[in-house]
């Protein structure tokens, strides 16, 4: 029992978050707090400190899923950033009420309306971001272009493609409807949390009630033996990256309503980062093979409720990046060979281990 | 004389890729924008591209090595903000610049201790340097701080004029970035120091096995490019007159983008910090060419450069390509 | 003269790693101004022995003397610094610098704390006309050939680490006859002056044309260090192949049956099947319940044999034909769906994912036929998982156990067990038995058998004469990426070493 679960992925993370809350415990009580308030948009909701952690890291929660996949591959997706500043600016084209019109004035451009249908936004939200993933993934096992350096590429283009589409500049929403995906409350939780739960569970059913699961991994350990198998390792990389887009386009969809209006230079900055961060932190390994998609979701969590614990103690937001670092380094070293060994020599009993000769 | 110029075209021939591409670059640009044609507009590309030739000198070590190094912009803003902060306490600037070149050195040895002796990947270290060291400027000031100082105003302001070109200026902290350059050409041609970078970039298991001393290269390669953003950083607050923690986002991937540009491959091993000053004048020029057009925004840079460093991937395998040698089979 | 000088002797040495010993109280000694070939085949212990020498491994019994002296080695460098320097098949240099760097680095001249090109550069042509090469040291390493750089390695081992002996580990496996001879002149050359070579490979002619005397290893046993001149070709061949195992020869094959079937089936025709650069035009037919053994020395060409049929490789020239059907594309995942299996040949880095558990890699090739999202359910998994473990008696505690903590014995059965699980009809096994203990060496014979009787094709590749004329119904000789000679199942071994060594 002990031993499954010091051997759970799910492990650290955990511990991890149990220690930040335990801190906050004691430093700030009233960190746990939740309330009832009525909105008057969308009526009576929780709110509160821990509500703030699941609704703001719904994003980055979001990209840790389709990371874990990119990173199970052995790969990285650097561009996910980029595209959530694709999508967010996507949307807020499509939704400008200005689009088409010869004469642009104030009241059209803050007017309550929309250009478009919000589904047809929707689906080329979505349309964006998974075209991006698509390219990264035939640029990573088509091209066979290193992943760091392919997903670069979007990483620095899209950006500018974000502010191509919306010609530079950061554009406002005033469609309300479209506020929903980041406001919104369903039975008193916010909405985003529900698109969480949906995508994980769609990707759970997808990677564990198929056998793309096993074959990620399997690319992940030993992509040789894996195409000695029968299995098109090209195929299963380039999905990863195309659900690591699409993922990327959901929490650009969330982001950009949350915040009511597309920055394509500021939209997900430094999300690539955090999303790395969580996924190591749940335990997946950078050279890929086993994940647990879960346990990056409860790694970007952790992200979440530090950087809320952050915030609460004062400390300004920029400074927090500091804190971030500390936090990496402290995750690095627990996953260092080092520490694994260290870790193995403590537990280990000896016996069960058949070395393989040759 | 085929003979000979075969193998001469698979040596230079990203380099000279690159030097082609920057000259018809600019003649373009000139030819679009008369204006362009003045001679004080190449040496403005180094002047406003000083610091990022800086970094990109640093990085195209790192990158030969078959690492990389995301922390840079981290550190120029750090000591910019750092410096800054520093002489509004009224510290000179002599005793200031050598210590914050002492900070830069200190911060990439640590990096470069991490890769080398904690295993841990160089661009997830480096990434946690960049997160450090923006947030460590933050915290020194969350504000930009103006520089004051009057020694700093001198080399900031006072133009040095190009002989026998009329009219055409550069300020001192514009030579840095070529002072530092010849030190790079020197190291990295001239000492065993470079040429260990080289090989151990090529098969770091054969780098090892001819004796070299990998570890502590490696180390240092991390040192020289932390030395390489804190003189960026300098730069960088002295032709501002300030310090900020926004300074230079994203300037790590221009780097790299420049880096590749001057064919410099990602892989290692292949390159040299010669064709980074071109990498980066294109880049200089590109945005030139849009400040010029001023309709254009500065979003085509970002997806210039993004082509760019696609197309020059591209140019780079089919030269590189079939010389690497083949792996077991 | 008179009394052999040696450099190196080494005596007793012994090693043994998790579950297998590689090498057994082996003796070897080398000459002063000799050139000494080491044979053996893949797993002989040829490669743990030089291993020890040069210090990448420490022995866990015997003594090793330099020039009379007991030393120690500690590490490659170590052995470097000793004067013991190895040369590698794939060299060990830089192929982005220059010649002169590859050879002088570390020791480089230095003028005002630069480095002096001018002076490195001549001391390096020095250095290598010293082989009477020609070369313009000034050229990356990487603009000459395989040859060439071979050359630029010794060089450096003999000028900058000045070299007493000189290892050469398959150099001439990836040259030219040319080149070949190249390489023989400069070794004789270096002969002359005294230097000790060791000189390992598989090419027996190489061996008679240049060796003077041969060591030959089997299964980590010393087999014998003989004269090249007083030791005849073919006592070489059996030597190194052995005929050991006599607890086996109880093990029949099933002749009776196989007269039984008279009508015969061709399952599998290859025509004129070949890749330019790896395999000259093959013909090759299998027959249902057939065992086709493939035999011929490392590097004959049986390995590219396999990989073309089960299409790693795609052939470029001739045609194959699995039960009636044309093949048209190649690729691991056609041929599955076609009913062809390969077990390859390197265990580790082609065939099992050492991360995943057991069920997982015994499933796995039958989930890549069903496709990405008919996944086999749990049940199906375990049941398959289960039948398959005890079938082929896999000793594991549980079919969640790690792959890579198996012993190879047993990774090999689970590779097998991938395989058997999608009922192919056509089995390649490429070494199935190598580097694995005897137990389960007979265990996988048998089963193969099995196999056949059950109604499988199999084509099995072994270096291990007796273990094809054991239980393969038609033996092919495979000789220089050519196939030699087709004999019937019951040829004798005779005959067999004589195709091989290419006297018949």
């Amino acid at each position: 029992m002990w031993k499954r679960i010091r051997e759970s992925r799910l492990l650290w993370p955990f511990v991890a978050w149990i220690i930040i809350l335990a801190f906050d415990a004691i430093v700030e009580p009233g960190f746990f707090r939740l309330g009832i308030i009525e909105d008057p948009v969308y009526g009576k909701h929780l709110y509160g400190n821990l509500v703030d952690i699941f609704n703001n890291g719904a994003p980055l929660m979001l990209v840790a899923i389709g990371m874990t996949l990119v990173i199970a591959t052995g790969g990285v997706d650097l561009s996910v950033g980029a595209v959530i500043a694709i999508s967010a600016a996507m949307g807020a084209v499509l939704i400008n009420p200005a689009l088409g019109n010869q004469l642009i004035t104030n009241d059209i451009l803050t007017k309550n309306a929309t250009n478009t249908p919000l589904p047809l936004i929707i689906l080329a939200d979505l349309a964006a971001g998974t075209l991006c993933g698509l390219w990264n993934g035939i640029l990573v096992s088509r091209a066979k272009i290193q992943p760091m350096v392919a997903t670069l590429i979007l990483m620095v283009a899209g950006r500018g493609i974000a502010q191509l589409i919306t010609n530079g500049q950061i554009m406002t929403i005033y469609y309300t409807p479209y506020f929903w995906f980041g406001n919104g409350y369903i039975l008193g939780l916010p909405v985003s949390i529900y698109i969480v739960a949906v995508v994980f569970l769609l990707a759970w059913l997808l990677v564990r009630k198929t056998a793309i699961g096993l074959f990620v991994e399997s690319v992940g350990i030993n992509a040789k033996s894996t195409y000695y198998s029968g299995i098109n390792e090209q195929n299963v990389k380039l999905l990863a990256y195309t659900f690591c887009g699409f993922c990327g386009a959901i929490a650009g969809l969330i982001l950009s309503s949350y915040v009511h209006s597309a920055d394509g230079n500021n939209n997900g900055l430094n999300y690539e980062l955090d999303a790395i961060l969580a996924v190591v932190m749940g335990g997946t390994l950078m050279s890929g093979g086993r994940f647990s998609m879960f346990a990056s979701v409860i790694g970007a969590v952790v992200i979440w409720t530090f950087t809320v614990t952050v915030y609460s103690l004062g400390v300004p937001a920029n400074a927090l990046l500091a804190a971030k670092a500390v936090l990496v380094m402290v995750v690095i070293l627990l996953y260092s060979d080092y520490t694994r060994r260290f870790m193995n020599r403590l537990f280990e009993r000896r016996g069960t281990q058949h070395g393989t000769a040759d | 004389m085929v003979q000979q110029i075969k193998p001469f075209f698979l040596r230079y021939g990203p380099l000279l890729t690159t030097i082609a591409i920057f000259i018809l670059a600019y003649i373009t640009g000139g030819q679009m924008y008369p204006a362009m044609q003045k001679p004080q507009v190449f040496f403005n590309l180094f002047i406003n591209d000083g610091s990022l030739l800086l970094v990109s000198i640093g990085m195209t070590l790192v990158i030969l090595t078959g690492g990389i190094d995301l922390s840079v912009g981290g550190v120029l803003a750090l000591t910019s903000t750092a410096s800054a902060a520093l002489l509004r306490m009224g510290v000179s600037p002599y005793i200031v610049i050598p210590l914050m070149i002492c900070v830069g050195v200190g911060f990439g040895s640590m990096l470069g201790w991490i890769i080398q002796y904690l295993k841990v990947q160089p661009f997830i270290a480096t990434l946690m340097g960049l997160f450090f060291a923006r947030g460590m400027a933050y915290i020194i000031s969350l504000t930009s701080v103006t520089i004051t100082n009057d020694v700093y105003k001198t080399l900031a302001l006072t133009p040095i004029y190009i002989p026998f070109i009329p009219r055409a200026y550069v300020y001192p902290t514009t030579l840095v970035a070529p002072v530092i350059l010849l030190v790079a050409i020197y190291l990295s041609f001239f000492t065993r120091f470079g040429r260990t970078i080289y090989a151990m970039g090529n098969n770091e298991q054969s780098a090892l096995l001819m004796g070299l001393s990998v570890a502590r290269t490696k180390v240092a390669v991390y040192a020289f490019s932390g030395f390489c953003s804190a003189l960026a950083g300098i730069v960088f607050s002295m032709s501002l007159l300030a310090g900020y923690g926004q300074f230079a986002t994203g300037m790590e991937l221009d780097a790299i983008a420049s880096v590749v540009m001057g064919g410099t491959s990602l892989s290692g091993g292949v390159g040299n910090v010669i064709g980074t000053l071109f990498g980066v004048l294109i880049h200089g020029t590109i945005v030139s060419i849009l400040q010029f057009n001023g309709t254009l925004s500065s979003w085509w840079t970002r997806i210039g450069v993004g082509a760019l460093t696609l197309i020059f991937i591209g140019v780079q395998s089919l030269f590189y390509l079939k010389k690497k040698p083949s792996q077991g089979q | 003269m008179a009394e052999a000088q040696d450099i190196i002797r080494m005596q007793g040495i012994a090693k043994s790693f998790p579950g297998v010993i590689a090498l057994e109280a082996v003796d070897f000694s080398l000459r002063k101004g000799e050139i000494h070939a080491l044979m053996g085949e893949n797993g002989a212990g040829k490669s743990t022995l030089i291993k020890v020498l040069t210090g990448v491994e420490q022995p866990d019994r015997g003594t090793i003397e330099l020039d009379g002296k007991p030393i120690q080695v500690r590490s490659p460098q170590h052995s470097q610094e000793l004067g013991i320097s190895t040369v590698y098949q794939e060299v060990n240099l830089c192929t982005n610098i220059s010649v002169a760097e590859n050879i002088m680095l570390g020791h480089e001249p230095h003028r005002f704390g630069s480095i002096d090109w001018r002076k490195m550069n001549e001391l390096a042509s020095k250095a290598i006309n010293r082989l009477s090469i020609d070369v313009d040291v000034t050229q990356p390493l990487g603009n000459y050939s395989v040859a060439i750089q071979q050359m630029v390695a010794i060089t450096r081992a003999l000028e900058v680490l000045s070299a007493k002996v000189l290892i050469l580990d398959e150099p001439t496996s990836s040259l030219d006859i040319h080149e070949t001879d190249l390489l023989f002149a400069v070794m004789r050359n270096l002969k002359k002056e005294g230097i000790g070579i060791i000189f390992i490979t598989h090419f027996l002619d190489q061996v008679y044309q240049i060796a003077d005397r041969i060591t030959v290893l089997r299964n980590g046993k010393l087999v014998g260090t003989f004269e090249a001149a007083s030791l005849p070709r073919v006592e070489l061949v059996a030597k190194m192949l052995g005929r050991s195992l006599t607890e086996l020869n109880a093990m029949s094959k099933t002749r009776s049956q196989e007269e039984e079937n008279k009508e015969k089936q061709t399952l599998m025709e290859a025509k004129g099947l070949g890749l330019t650069g790896s395999l000259d035009p093959v013909d090759l037919e299998l027959n249902s319940n057939e065992i086709l053994g493939l035999a011929g020395l490392l590097g004959s060409g049986r390995t590219e044999v396999a990989n073309l049929i089960f299409g790693v490789d795609a052939p470029d020239k001739g045609s194959l034909t699995v039960c009636g059907e044309k093949a048209e594309r190649f690729s691991p995942l056609e041929s599955l769906k076609r009913g062809v299996a390969l077990c390859p040949e390197n265990r580790k880095a082609e065939g099992i994912v050492g991360d995943l558990t057991i069920r997982e890699n015994i499933i796995l090739a039958l989930q890549a036929r069903c496709g990405w999202f008919k996944f086999l359910s749990r049940q199906e998994q375990d049941q398959i998982a289960d039948k398959y473990i005890k079938l082929l008696g896999i000793v594991t505690p549980s079919p969640d156990q790690l792959v890579k903590n198996l012993s190879g014995g047993n990774q090999q059965k689970v590779i097998l067990a991938r395989w058997l699980a999608t009922d192919p009809k056509v089995l390649i096994l490429d070494e199935p038995t190598r580097g694995i203990d005897v137990g389960a060496k007979t265990e996988i014979q048998k089963l193969v058998m099995k196999l056949a009787e059950e109604g499988k094709s199999c084509v099995f590749i072994s270096s291990e004469l007796e273990e094809v004329l054991r239980i393969s119904h038609r033996v092919v000789v495979m000789r220089d990426r050519k196939k030699a000679a087709e004999y019937a199942g019951d040829v004798d071994d005779q005959t067999l070493i004589h195709t091989m060594a290419g006297e018949l």
